[in-house]
């Protein structure tokens, strides 16, 4: 269910945003529909998560049995669920759930992955350290054969069921994408003639990292981030799903759809919000990542003259 | 005249959502068999024009105006692509630049070349294997019967452009389109390549439309010369008229900067403005090195003391930083660099996989460079130069042999030594998109040099300045960043960041050969400049002999890891000793040869 | 090559090994261990003891490692601490259904995407070519789980065309076993297959950009005659390496799909075992995951050169 647990690039709309020749394309930063859609969107997600802190039509946790199973209505647009709880009140509560999941989740495959990366290429590039670059980059491999999903549920079994080692290990598992994407677009700036240049003015590797490597793959990690939280998004609504992530009473999206599932020829409204969400959300930050791919690709990149 | 094989009339191109075209009305015409050659810088629109013709326009151009072929008739650029297909290759074909990415990775060279005969049908299915023979064997490639089976990355660049010509001329069309064939290619393959393209479309009696950037190649090729500037013809003549009284003045320009023989009084190349006061190559007999009275003349002017600029920057301080190392009257008897039997061999990587063969980069290497001198190294691809550059500049270490620069021994050099190396040396790329940052303003790539060797402050902000002023930028550019500029200004902004911090030694490893003609003048002129300025030992590292002869006192020339002959750069072009070296020096188009060999 | 597949063997061994070690650690060595867990926090310390001398659980964690690991090369799995029953025939069983499901649902994205994918690259400026784009584009956002109750709503409980849960085996009945795949098979492949078209629609896209594509064009072919005689086996190298990885993800994936129509796949066995608190039954089942992943990976890293001569070469 996770698109993309590889961190592999996705691949980035030539054909609506851009001509197709993006190459010849004269430089100058450039907004595009994918970014505009997907920023609308991610904002829509954080705003109701926002707003959920401080205002919602309903208490999440009162419980009306008169108003059970509604449809929708002017007192509660997206209707109730079972025990008549307003839909609309959990479906914004619920996004914090998913923030907060996608936020710990990128941030720690981000904060580990992306050193990781950095540094196998610095090995990568000099004839003794190669074997540490092998041995690094062979783990990543290994890392790889646990899809999220998977490591999230062995973190289930070995804990308790719980957001906490959900976030933990959609967060492990996402570690390798942005250590691949790290590593190869450090060792493309590695070998760049201007670190060439840096290296024969006497820089010293940390100065390299810094001014050189990070500024020039900065784009790439942003990207990488996106699609990341996409996936861990994903993830925590199919644990959620499964009874393996957010437990109760906390509103989770996922747990939502599981619900809804016991009343699928009734109430089928009732798997519709939590879905649209889902699905909302995953759009945005598909889109935002794609939009900023356009952005900071580097084939994208001015060749100027 | 009969009637024409090619006629482009009013032809102007315009990108889809541009107002302005990049092609204006540009007209030319093919007589049958006639041999014309496109000449352009990048920009001018030659390829473009010659997309036009074969129907291979990218879709996000739109071209208005009309192009008539012999043997079609209507406007070709109303056809539709599934007529389009069956004239190309059929009538017309076309060899392009690139060969390494040119054939199809996947398939077997014969398997390519049968698939354009069965396209067209011209040839009996039977016969295919046995043609494809004939065209390999044709082209002059070694044992043809093998190379059918082989994959294009077996083949070297120069075998792959013989396959495409093979291609190209497979159904003997009226006429041959060639886009910069030879420009990706090695010298003296490219004398190869042209005079088997000369051979080949005369056995065919085709037309040939020959576009390239280098005029030398054009006048020993094609019959009559066409030249292109931003998008407009701007002269056409034969190439007698063209390189001898050319009437506009780009073409005067572009002539006498591509004249690596002839310099202005002050020793200098000739510019697009300083081109009036060019007079034409200098023709002489047939014989390839009886260059040589002109080149003690300007021989001569190369070692007169530098012609003071504007009072920039004062030279004193420079010499005295030279004299540190090697004192001024040892000049002749302490060389700067010193290199001793050196190698350099890669190793097979591979933790898991299986060990590959070692490749030996440099094979004994042996040389010294006096201070002050310019030494130029050349060779073709593989030849193990830039190899040698890495351990010269403390980026690469040899694996066996003895290289000293100054007092620093590189080979034991601890890393503090390696920094003090560095501090003295310094580097100017090749190409000039690829050696600057993109992320960083021109201000801080010129100063990281000074960051480096803990320059502060104010004094880092003044050299900063100095510096830019001295490579003929104005300091607005500081605030900018590199794509904004061309590939000139950027290939003075690299030469601003390696003199930033007065270097004795300025190492260039190709600086020019991505430029221009016009702008490589300019670039060359002010790296002579510089280097008189700031008494400067040169290592310039060039496949072109032209560069090399007009900016080098001493010359290398490598092969194979190997150093086959060096020595003053006069004695070596008069004179060659070895087989090698004559070959190059024979293989290298000169526009006076050209001009007296037609 | 030989060399090549035998490098890749090795490595696929050593990578078994080390996510072997990996596994068992994870569910032995960290705190609450099998038996504890097994029988819940409630246990007498005495309770556990006694589980633990029963199935060896006392002894050093090496030897229970080779224990476990030696069973697993003879095809034994070992036995449930909850249920004390042999959970290898469980898990063989088990594999099986989520294998048809899951190699159904990848050959059926493969035969939607590559057509729409090669369609939306050739026709990128149309308004086809933009639709499918942006029609994968939000398929890709919705999840396999959310597709199924999207289908199960219309197909099932509206118009009554399949069965909304169920299994039945093919030596019970074919058409029926048909009839009960369909809905599982079409939302794991939906999904699938969106995600796919646009990774084929870029790798096509990637390929028209290439010279050989105009050195085609140059020899008389078409623009479409170009691209299908030298471009789609080009495009298809990243396309098989990234059809791996779905597959692989699909594996996983199928875990949520199993639950929803309750097929008797290795993921329904898997989310069981972790209910039970079953965790030989995890450590087996996560074991027997992560061994088809890296026979999945083993395969394309073969598949690959025998497409890309250069490759073939380099190794």
């Amino acid at each position: 269910m996770n698109p993309n647990p590889t961190g592999a690039p996705t691949p980035h709309e030539t054909g609506t945003t851009a001509s197709a020749k993006p190459r010849s394309r004269k430089g100058g930063r450039r907004t595009n529909a994918s970014m505009i859609i997907g920023a609308a969107l991610v904002v829509l997600i954080v705003g109701l998560a926002l707003v959920s802190f401080v205002w919602t039509p309903y208490d999440p946790n009162s419980i009306d049995p008169v108003a059970r199973l509604q449809s929708g209505s002017l007192a509660h647009p997206f209707g109730t669920d079972t025990f008549g709880r307003d839909t609309l009140t959990w479906v914004m509560v619920g996004a914090r759930i998913t923030l907060l999941v996608g936020v710990v989740a990128v941030g720690i495959a981000l904060l580990i992955g992306t050193p990781i990366g950095i540094i196998a290429a610095f090995f990568a590039k000099q004839s003794w350290g190669m074997w540490i670059d092998a041995v690094i980059m062979r783990a990543n491999d290994i890392l790889l054969a646990f899809p999220a999903l998977l490591l999230a549920i062995i973190f289930a079994a070995v804990y308790s069921p719980g957001t906490g080692p959900a976030m933990v290990a959609v967060g492990i598992a996402a570690i390798p994408g942005f250590a691949r994407v790290a590593r190869s677009g450090t060792l493309q700036v590695l070998g760049s003639d201007y670190v060439r240049a840096a290296r024969a003015s006497n820089r010293r590797v940390p100065a390299i990292a810094l001014v050189h490597v990070l500024p020039n793959i900065a784009g790439m990690v942003i990207v990488q981030a996106s699609v990341a939280f996409a996936i861990s998004v994903l993830a925590e609504a199919g644990l959620s799903f499964l009874g393996l992530g957010t437990q109760a009473p906390t509103p989770s999206w996922g747990r939502m759809l599981q619900e809804s599932q016991q009343y699928l020829s009734t109430h089928p409204e009732l798997a519709l919000w939590p879905g649209v969400f889902i699905a909302l959300a995953v759009l945005g930050f598909n889109l935002l990542g794609d939009g900023l791919r356009d952005r900071f690709d580097p084939k994208m990149e001015a060749r100027g003259a | 005249m009969p009637e024409n094989l090619l006629d482009v009339r009013d032809l102007t191109i315009t990108p889809a959502g541009a107002d302005a075209p990049v092609l204006h009305d540009v007209s030319l015409s093919l007589a049958p068999g006639e041999r014309v050659g496109l000449i352009g810088e990048s920009g001018s629109g030659k390829s473009l024009t010659a997309q036009s013709v074969m129907g291979l326009l990218p879709e996000e151009l739109h071209a208005r105006g009309q192009v008539h072929l012999q043997g079609h008739s209507g406007n070709l650029l109303d056809a539709t692509e599934k007529t389009l297909a069956g004239l190309r290759s059929d009538i017309v074909s076309m060899v392009f630049q690139e060969p390494m990415s040119a054939l199809n990775p996947l398939m077997r060279i014969g398997d390519q070349i049968a698939e354009v005969l069965r396209i067209h049908g011209k040839v009996p299915r039977g016969q295919i294997p046995t043609r494809v023979r004939e065209l390999l064997h044709d082209v002059h490639l070694p044992d043809p019967d093998s190379a059918r089976f082989a994959y294009p990355h077996q083949m070297s660049g120069g075998q792959r452009q013989r396959v495409m010509l093979a291609i190209a001329l497979a159904n003997s069309p009226r006429l041959l389109i060639c886009d910069e064939p030879t420009t990706a290619l090695d010298v003296t393959v490219q004398k190869h390549m042209l005079d088997l393209i000369a051979e080949r479309v005369a056995a065919v009696e085709a037309g040939l439309l020959f576009i390239t950037h280098d005029l030398a190649v054009v006048a020993g090729v094609c019959d009559r010369v066409i030249v292109m500037y931003r998008g407009r013809i701007v002269e056409t003549g034969s190439v007698d008229e063209i390189f001898t009284a050319p009437r506009h003045d780009y073409t005067r320009g572009l002539l006498a900067s591509s004249d690596l023989e002839a310099t202005d009084d002050r020793g200098r190349l000739f510019t697009l403005k300083t081109a009036l006061a060019y007079s034409g190559p200098q023709v002489q007999g047939a014989e390839p090195g009886s260059a040589t009275g002109e080149w003690e003349n300007s021989g001569g002017e190369e070692d007169a003391p530098a012609p003071t600029r504007g009072g920039s920057i004062s030279t004193s301080v420079e010499q005295s930083t030279a004299d540190d190392v090697s004192a001024a009257s040892a000049r002749e008897s302490t060389p700067l660099i010193e290199a001793s039997d050196v190698t350099r061999v890669f190793r097979g990587r591979g933790l898991f996989g299986r060990r590959r063969s070692d490749v030996t980069a440099l094979g004994g290497i042996d040389f010294t460079v006096a201070a002050g001198a310019r030494l130029g190294i050349v060779g073709e691809s593989g030849s193990g130069k830039s190899t040698l550059l890495g351990i010269l500049s403390g980026l690469d270490r040899p694996t066996s042999g003895h290289v000293r620069v100054g007092d620093i021994r590189v080979e034991a050099a601890s890393s503090q030594a390696l920094r003090r190396l560095r501090e003295n040396l310094q580097i100017v790329f090749q190409d000039p998109f690829a050696s600057l940052d993109p992320r960083m303003r021109i201000a801080d790539i010129v100063a990281e040099p000074l960051i480096a060797a803990g320059v502060d402050g104010d004094e880092r902000t003044t050299r900063v300045e100095e510096m830019i002023e001295a490579v003929d930028l104005d300091s607005d550019s500081l605030r900018r960043y590199p794509h904004q500029f061309s590939g000139g200004q950027r290939q003075r902004i690299s030469i601003a960041r390696a003199l930033v911090t007065r270097p004795q030694i300025l190492v260039a490893d190709e600086p020019v050969s991505a430029l221009d003609v016009s702008v490589r003048a300019q670039v060359l002129n002010l790296l002579t400049d510089l280097v008189d300025e700031y008494a400067l030992t040169l290592l310039f590292v060039s496949h072109d002999l032209g560069v090399v002869k007009h900016l080098c006192s001493d010359v290398i020339v490598m092969r194979d890891g190997q150093i086959v002959e060096s020595g003053a750069t006069e004695d070596i072009y008069a004179n060659p000793q070895e087989e090698y070296t004559r070959r190059l020096i024979a293989a290298t188009p000169s526009l006076a040869e050209a001009l007296a060999a037609g | 090559m030989l060399t090549y597949a035998i490098s890749r063997a090795i490595q696929f061994a050593l990578s078994l090994l080390v996510a072997s070690v990996a596994v068992f650690a994870l569910m032995s060595l960290l705190p609450g261990n099998a038996a504890q867990v097994a029988l819940g926090t409630n246990a007498t310390p005495e309770a556990v003891a006694a589980l633990e001398a029963q199935y060896g659980l006392d002894r050093p964690p090496l030897i229970r490692y080779f224990d476990w690991m030696g069973g697993m090369l003879t095809g034994d799995f070992g036995t449930s601490y909850v249920t004390g029953a042999d959970i290898t025939p469980v898990i063989v069983g088990s594999v099986q259904v989520t294998a048809i499901l899951v190699i159904a649902a990848i050959a059926l994205s493969i035969l939607i995407a590559v057509p729409l994918g090669t369609f939306a690259a050739l026709e990128q400026r149309n308004w086809i070519g933009v639709t499918i784009s942006a029609i994968s584009q939000v398929g890709i956002a919705i999840p396999n789980f959310l597709a199924a109750i999207i289908l199960v709503i219309i197909f099932s409980l509206t118009l009554g065309w399949f069965p909304s849960q169920g299994w039945m085996a093919p030596i019970e009945g074919f058409g029926g076993f048909l009839l009960r795949l369909v809905l599982p098979v079409v939302s794991l492949a939906l999904v699938q297959a969106a995600i796919l078209t646009r990774y084929v629609r870029s790798a096509v896209l990637d390929v028209m950009r290439e010279d050989f594509i105009r050195t085609a064009r140059a020899k008389g072919l078409t623009r479409s005659k170009a691209l299908f005689v030298h471009g789609l086996r080009n495009a298809a190298i990243p396309v098989i390496t990234v059809a791996g990885v779905q597959l692989a993800t699909l594996l996983v994936g199928a875990v949520i799909i199993e639950q929803i129509f309750v097929l008797p796949g290795i993921g329904s066995e898997l989310v069981r075992a972790v209910a039970n608190r079953d965790l030989v039954a995890v450590q087996g089942i996560v074991m027997v995951l992560v061994l088809l992943v890296l026979i999945i990976n083993l395969i394309v890293d073969i598949l690959v050169p025998i497409v890309d001569p250069r490759i073939r070469n380099a190794a």
